[in-house]
């Protein structure tokens, strides 16, 4: 009986240490060599349907500045900087396309894209964004579960 | 170098053509007032280490926006040099002086400055603007308050100055006691600010002659400033628009009239060397 109570007790603890630490920091998240993110940063299944709002949303993904979508046709002005889109979630599986939204320049050195959730290693931030990414680590994933869905 | 996109803009064009380059983009020209041929493509400086041909902002602009600086009647921005005019023999200052009161012959005594300027100033002991001159100008000699950067009258007062230089290619110096400054200026162009991580050349040099959204990247040339844009329908000095691009890429901008920024204006300025001056362009 006591060992089950605590087992119990030890359960849940466990389960709430789960809930709050199931968010990784931007500085604690893990890039393998070729800078794709293999754990979820919230350990919640991404929104797709959210992640296609995020995904033009001027202040937050604003993907369609810069990539050509085909899924987004009801928007005008897509953007040229960066690759189209169209099938990738054929091209790239989750982790990469997680690693790719949280930091591209681990998977492209040099890259002009932003890295949407990170928040040190910047000059002259913006006091206002200073300790804030651009996406939340749920964006992130809800954004990831979105390009999973762009296959051709 | 140049793409598709000014390949579209050249082929809907309706405007004047001649062969300027040799490639069907560039069979476009810059005509003002049927008369004065602007240079808005020519050979990079021999500076630049990472581009052939530079090109005026005026080349990326749709073809109504491009129309309206082909004419000083319809370029909005001109409102503004008239503004100049009047202000230019309006008496200002303790001294009792306009403009006008020291120079006799006109605006026309500052024909080719727009395209040295900013350059080291000895007496200043750095490097100078136009907005410097004028303002030393007034303070000194009229003993009238200081305009500040971006004042309407002060760039409605570079605008009129600079017109006088129109067409006249861009030849700011870059060595000597200016050398340290350009170097400065470089440096800015090459950082990465702000949480959207972005240098000037990540769009304007890597980037340019492709859409960001709306938007046609252009090379960031400054020749044609101030310029008169559609967006605030004013005159912009070209520290406005550096802090304006900052802030999009969400960077905490240097202060108009900075070291930084008067460095920046000469390494800008020194990428479009061989461009013309164009008087008030007209922009998005």
């Amino acid at each position: 009986m006591k060992r089950t109570a605590f087992l119990i007790i030890g359960a849940t603890a466990a389960f709430a240490a789960m809930a709050t630490a199931g968010t990784t920091t931007p500085d604690d998240v893990t890039f393998d060599d070729y800078g794709a993110v293999s754990a979820s940063l919230t350990g919640v299944a991404g929104d797709a349907a959210n992640g296609r709002k995020l995904f033009a949303n001027r202040k937050l993904g604003n993907c369609l500045a810069c990539h050509q979508n085909n899924d987004y046709l009801e928007q005008s002005f897509h953007g040229e900087v960066g690759p189209s889109l169209d099938g990738a979630g054929d091209r790239w599986n989750e982790a990469e396309l997680r690693g790719l939204v949280s930091n591209a320049k681990n998977t492209f050195e040099g890259t002009i894209m932003p890295a949407f959730y990170r928040t040190s290693g910047f000059y002259r931030n913006m006091e206002k964004f200073d300790g804030k990414s651009i996406l939340s680590a749920q964006d992130v994933e809800d954004i990831v579960a979105y390009l999973l869905t762009l296959t051709e | 170098m140049i793409g598709s996109n000014l390949l579209r803009v050249a082929s809907i064009a309706s405007i004047a053509t001649f062969a300027f380059g040799t490639t069907a983009a560039n069979a476009q020209s810059l005509v003002i007032n049927d008369e004065e041929t602007m240079i808005i493509q020519a050979p990079a400086a021999a500076h630049l280490e990472n581009m052939d041909e530079v090109f005026s902002g005026w080349n990326f602009r749709t073809v109504e926006t491009q129309a309206l600086q082909m004419d000083d009647f319809d370029n909005p921005g001109m409102i503004f040099v008239d503004q100049a005019i009047d202000q230019w023999d309006t008496v200002d200052g303790a001294a009792g002086e306009s403009c006008g009161s020291c120079h006799e012959g006109g605006t026309a005594e500052f024909a080719g400055l727009r395209t040295v300027l900013p350059r080291w100033d000895e007496d200043a002991g750095g490097i100078q603007s136009m907005a410097d001159y004028i303002n030393e100008c007034r303070t000194e000699r009229m003993q009238a308050e200081a305009w500040t950067w971006s004042s309407s009258k002060m760039t409605a007062m570079t605008a009129l100055i600079g017109l006088e230089s129109r067409g006249m290619p861009v030849d700011v110096v870059i060595d000597g006691p200016a050398a340290d400054a350009w170097e400065l200026g470089k440096e800015i162009y090459y950082t990465r600010v702000g949480q959207l991580d972005m240098s000037c050349a990540n769009c304007h040099e890597d980037n340019y002659d492709t859409m960001i959204r709306a938007d046609h990247l252009s090379q960031g040339q400054i020749n044609g400033f101030p310029s008169y844009r559609l967006k605030n329908a004013k005159l912009n000095s070209t520290h406005a628009r550096f802090k304006g691009c900052m802030k999009n890429i969400r960077a905490k901008p240097f202060g108009e009239g900075s070291d930084e920024f008067r460095a920046l204006e000469l390494y800008v300025a020194s990428r479009g060397n061989g461009l013309s001056v164009e008087g008030t362009s007209v922009r998005n």
